[in-house]
């Protein structure tokens, strides 16, 4: 797609340079490297030109000696544009800004959270203020209590309107706002509370200042130069966030976003930011257990007693299983494939889960359908989401959907010769136009605002919706009209816009539960790719290594219930998977039962590791390497932040000792992951790019590994002198080309190696456009990851039948759905303490009407019994949900695994 | 011959001189009080710890000899959770000290410091602070600073204005 760009030449500072033409000249001269001080601009936010910093001198011709000052922010580059950065009056009138921002900027920097990372610190230094002349009385500002993700210290804000930009227009919240006038702007919200954006924690990087830092880090606070960093992926759900994970005094001190054009680039979620604190948590699993008897309490073991239990256990000719997990990386699970064998391989997950997953797996591979990056789903211009609650399953797919929605009036502002990054501009000509954007779901979310239509209505008549487009796009689609005229009416509108657009964008996913849901979607896109659209379709899967999961060979969960009735199991392995939420109580203790010993291997205690008879501390995303696969597709590897000192071992090393011991001729010997990477790709070679794109360990960079540390780090001959004053040798890192020391090469690591970003004279984040192309695009050498799965040339016309409706609901009786929430549905961020305070109790959605028949009001309380389950939860209204159809929330903390979607009855409390 | 004879006589006179020697242990030499010595931790005049543990002194220290551990207490005031430096690595360069904004850490004229176990030469904070202010009297960080920690509400600090109102309408 490298289309030849038209380049203007300019010239700045008597040079002669060759930019991009639709760029603004501050964005030009940060991307050729010439430092300009700046604060309002970002590169995904736009210009708007508020804090008038980043002054230049412009020139009329050769001939102008006097020049006038501009904004570069604002200022179009132009061939034969003549600038001078350098300029004297420029510079003066740069720092002149600096220092009136000053006047009022509190003394703060020894307690402010931003310290050692601020741009202000950074720009300020840049323009050479450093001394206040200004003596008259500071400013000050009362502060508000956001929640437990964000501080709020308003004295350090410079009105740069970043915050709100980005919060109100970016992200589309309601409840940060600017308030008050003149020199008294004030940003925060209506009243104290939490700030409720799902993105939130995103301020923490935006703001230039201490204004909003992150309130998690503040209580083991620790500054930029201190962390040891690893670059890191999101673990929290199946997108695949590039992360930034810090490590101080052996514990996980933060998460910032990583830049990976492709995918995230500068933001992620509240989730994926604030889910970290899991790893630090009092729960941990940090030794080896073993249970003296069936149901007794384990007791800690030493490493050669553990040697020799194990040995009873993975002895030959044992039946021995192995139950994988969607939350641990490829490598574990392949591990413990080779270990037990793939007949007796499975992927704990529900069956229905497996089944779903398996048909999105193989239709992406197969098909010749391309799933998107979220850049490219950003540039979507008719996008349709069937069934699949965004916002909580896919955060960051959402963001992306409020992004495309800007195509549409991108397209007309160009028209109209208005340069994209004018954002206050663009948005004021777009007011109300968008894209069209179409969602299909049983129930309202914040996204429904910037939908051209929404459809309401149980999975089955989502399903029927899907059928009928697909059926209007090309008729050659099986299926039976059962669906009524609203249905074939809105399905013509949807097929249409679809057909017509560019890059028509399908969107679904597996948290419905619904297979017809899945299959209408593939239907369409099969539809639209027949009649030669470029159509993309993006699935959410369940969580981050779901699709990773789906291209090793294994079963479902109930197919293990099955194994163990026909043949009681000698060693049942576990690997990082809280069954009890995979399926009933009853059908997991069915097989704990019918296996002799159980050994299980994970981070945090949970219904499952209690049934272990050895329990095993294995190593969460923060202390090992290993790779998942996000739900385009694209193998991301981890690296670790933490060196653990105690037992905690990545999962595939306590298999490899188990292998060890059942294979004699000692075929395996994985010393580190790179071993284990190759067993796998000679194993099944859809993996082989793995080998091919990413650096293994022996990858150095001047002979030196690349440093996780900054040049400033410091303690490092007091940290552990108090347990003795020798220091100690450096904790080594087989299996990365990363190292735990300050030593190395620093700049410029391979895009997927970043640690950190800092370049001189940057230490904030926005460091991070030196390791860029230029700002907002990818990544020097190309962005980190790579694909596993591309469309293989011509199509293979895979059509899925119509499934059968789902059959009429009984008197009294409800279809229930299954809600998930952002916080409190994902396994592992629920356990984190901030997040826990966002964490709501189990409930109920309903309509009114509904309510009313049976008498409930808002926030009554529930007996529901489903599925032989009885539980008390809360009743909230909702009136988009259709008569006769509820929501359930899921898998919140104190909820058993329950199968909906599904039929069940409330009483009354 | 006439060199020896000035020399013995040179060397006569000396009887007559004041002595270099100093008998220490028994009589302590004077040194001033910006001597670089052993490293303590002060507290402001209200008898507060001055540390409000931002990390300058670990960083600016060449030898990365200070470790420490911010937190807080119940009213947001900062304080390090542990303060330790190495002595045994120190070399007293008065970095620290020069980076301090809080005239928290200092360094002294004292350094009869010598011990048989390396070990002991580990200070904590419990051998570091202070109750006095040490050399420098009078500075209280936290009056200056513009957050609001107990020490003083928003704007009562030195050169604040009241808390902007930020429901006035006046222009
Ligand atoms: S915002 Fe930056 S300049 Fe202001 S007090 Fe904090 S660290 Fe210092
Ligand atoms: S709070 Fe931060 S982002 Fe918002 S205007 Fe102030 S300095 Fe800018
Ligand atoms: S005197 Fe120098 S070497 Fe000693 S602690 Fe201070 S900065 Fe470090
Ligand atoms: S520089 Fe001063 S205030 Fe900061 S941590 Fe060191 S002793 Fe404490
Ligand atoms: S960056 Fe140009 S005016 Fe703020």
């Amino acid at each position: 797609m490298s289309l030849e760009v038209r380049m203007v030449k300019i010239t700045i500072d008597g040079k002669y340079y060759e930019v991009k033409p639709e760029k603004n000249l501050l964005e030009s001269c940060l991307s050729i490297g010439i430092d300009i001080p700046h604060f309002c601009f970002h590169p995904a936010l736009g210009s708007v030109g508020a804090c008038r910093l980043c002054a230049v001198k412009k020139f009329r011709d050769i001939d102008d000696t006097k020049g006038r000052i501009v904004m570069s922010c604002m200022e179009p580059v132009t061939e034969g544009l003549i600038v001078s950065v350098d300029d004297p009056e420029a510079k003066a009138f740069r720092a002149s800004v600096i220092e009136s921002l000053m006047t009022n900027h509190p003394h703060d920097c020894p307690v402010c959270d931003e310290g050692g990372e601020c741009h202000l610190q950074d720009m300020t230094v840049m323009t050479g203020h450093n001394y206040r002349r200004f003596d008259f009385p500071k400013r000050t500002y009362n502060n508000q209590e956001l929640g437990p993700f964000i501080s709020h210290e308003m004295n350090r804000c410079i009105q740069c309107y970043r915050c709100v930009r980005f919060y109100r227009d970016y992200a589309g919240g309601k409840d940060l706002n600017v308030y008050a006038s003149r020199n008294h702007v004030y940003f925060g919200r209506h009243e104290d509370g939490p700030l409720e954006n799902e993105y939130s924690g995103n301020l923490v990087e935006v703001c230039p200042t201490g204004v909003f830092t992150d309130k998690t880090l503040k209580r083991h606070f620790t500054r930029k130069w201190d962390l040891s960093n690893a670059p890191s992926v999101c673990v929290h759900c199946s997108v695949g966030c590039n992360t930034i994970a810090s490590e101080r005094y052996d514990s996980l001190r933060r998460i910032m976003s990583r830049y990976n054009g492709a995918v995230n680039r500068y933001f992620i979620c509240d989730r994926g930011r604030f889910g970290y604190e899991f790893v630090n948590d009092e729960k941990r699993i940090e030794t080896a257990q073993i249970s003296p008897g069936k149901n007794k309490k384990p007791e800690p073991i030493e490493n050669e007693q553990l040697l020799s239990s194990l040995h009873q256990l993975f002895s030959r000719n044992k039946k021995i299983i192995g139950i994988g997990s969607p939350r641990a990386s490829l490598e574990s699970n392949f591990a413990l494939m080779s270990l037990v064998g793939k007949e007796s391989f499975y992927h704990g997950i529900s069956k229905k889960e497996y089944l779903l997953t398996k048909t999105v797996s193989d239709f992406l591979q197969n098909s010749g359908v391309h799933t998107p990056s979220l850049k490219q789903i950003e540039k979507a211009d008719a996008i349709l989401v069937l069934g699949e609650d965004l916002i909580n399953t896919a955060p960051m797919i959402a963001l992306a959907l409020r992004q495309a929605a800007r195509n549409e009036p991108d397209k007309e502002a160009k028209g109209k010769g208005i340069p994209l990054w004018n954002d206050a501009s663009v948005r004021e000509l777009a007011q109300d136009s968008r894209c069209p954007i179409f969602i299909a779901t049983p129930f309202n979310d914040s996204l429904d605002e910037i939908s051209k239509n929404i459809f309401h209505a149980s999975s089955a008549e989502i399903a029927n919706l899907g059928y009928a487009i697909a059926l209007e796009l090309d008729k050659k689609v099986p299926g039976v009209k059962t669906w009524g005229k609203d249905i074939q009416k809105l399905a013509g509108i949807i097929a249409l816009s679809l057909k017509n657009a560019k890059n028509p964008l399908i969107i679904s996913g597996v948290s419905s539960g619904v297979e017809g849901i899945i299959h209408s979607a593939l239907n369409i896109s099969m539809a639209l790719l027949s009649v030669g659209s470029n159509v993309m379709l993006s699935l959410v899967l369940p969580e981050c290594n779901s699709m990773g999961l789906s291209f090793l060979p294994g079963k479902s969960f109930e197919e293990a219930v099955l194994a163990a009735e026909d043949k009681e199991i000698d060693t049942l392995v576990v690997l990082e998977n809280d069954l009890y939420r995979r399926a009933s109580e009853e059908s997991v203790n069915e097989l704990f039962d019918r296996s002799n010993h159980v050994v299980v291997l994970d981070h945090l205690i949970n219904k499952t590791t209690q049934k272990a008879d050895i329990l095993l501390p294995a190593a969460t995303f923060a202390e090992s390497e290993g790779t998942i696969v996000n739900n385009e597709g694209r193998a991301q590897r981890f690296y670790k932040a933490i060196y653990s000192k105690n037992q905690v071992k990545e999962s595939w090393r306590w298999i490899e000792n188990f292998l060890k011991i059942s294979d004699e001729n000692n075929s395996v010997s994985w010393n580190r992951l790179d071993d284990v990477v190759d067993s796998l790709v000679n194993e099944l070679p859809l993996f082989s790019k793995l080998k091919k794109y990413m650096p293994d360990a022996d990858f150095r960079m001047l002979n030196s590994k690349i440093p996780r540390q900054t040049m400033r780090y410091s303690g490092r001959t007091a940290m552990n002198a108090n347990i003795t004053v020798s220091e100690p040798k450096l904790s080594q890192d087989l299996d990365s080309p990363l190292s735990f020391s300050m030593e190395g090469q620093q700049e410029n690591p391979p895009s997927s190696l970043v640690p950190f970003y800092w370049t001189p004279g940057w230490n904030s984040v926005q460091a991070m456009y030196n390791y860029l192309d230029e700002p907002d695009a990818s990544m020097k050498g190309g962005d980190p990851g790579v694909r596993l799965i591309e469309p293989s040339g011509g199509s293979k016309n895979i059509y899925f039948n119509q499934a059968k409706g789902i059959t009429e609901v009984q008197k009294d009786e409800w279809l229930i759905v299954p809600v998930y929430k952002i916080f409190g549905s994902d396994e592992l961020s629920s356990v984190s303490s901030s997040i826990l305070q966002r964490i709501q109790e189990p409930f109920v959605l309903m309509n009114q009407k509904d309510a009313d028949m049976i008498t409930l009001n808002d926030g009554d309380y529930v007996q529901l019994e489903i599925l032989k389950i009885s539980l008390r939860v809360k009743v909230k209204i909702e009136n988009s949900f259709v008569t006769g159809l509820t929501g359930l929330s899921v898998n919140l903390p104190g909820m058993p695994f329950i199968d909906i979607p599904g039929f069940g009855k409330f009483h009354k409390l | 011959m006439i060199s020896i004879l000035r020399s013995m006589w040179l060397t006569f006179l000396h009887v007559f001189h004041k002595t270099e020697t100093v008998e220490y242990p028994e009589v302590k030499p004077y040194l001033p009080p910006r001597y670089r010595g052993r490293i303590i931790l002060t507290r402001d005049a209200e008898k507060k710890e001055r540390c409000v543990a931002c990390y300058l002194c670990a960083a600016a220290c060449p030898v990365d000899c200070i470790s420490l551990q911010a937190t807080e207490d119940e009213q947001g005031r900062r304080y390090p959770e542990f303060f330790r430096i190495n002595f045994s690595r120190c070399i007293f360069c008065g970095f620290c000290e020069e980076a301090c904004p809080t005239y928290a850490i200092q360094l002294i004229p004292d350094f009869e410091m010598a011990e048989y176990d390396r070990q002991n030469m580990v200070y904590e904070k419990k051998h570091l602070l202070i109750s006095g202010e040490g050399k420098y009297t009078g500075y209280n960080f936290y009056k200056i600073a513009g957050v609001e920690i107990g020490v003083k509400g928003k704007g009562e600090g030195e050169n604040e204005e009241k808390p902007v109102d930020i429901k006035e309408l006046l222009p």
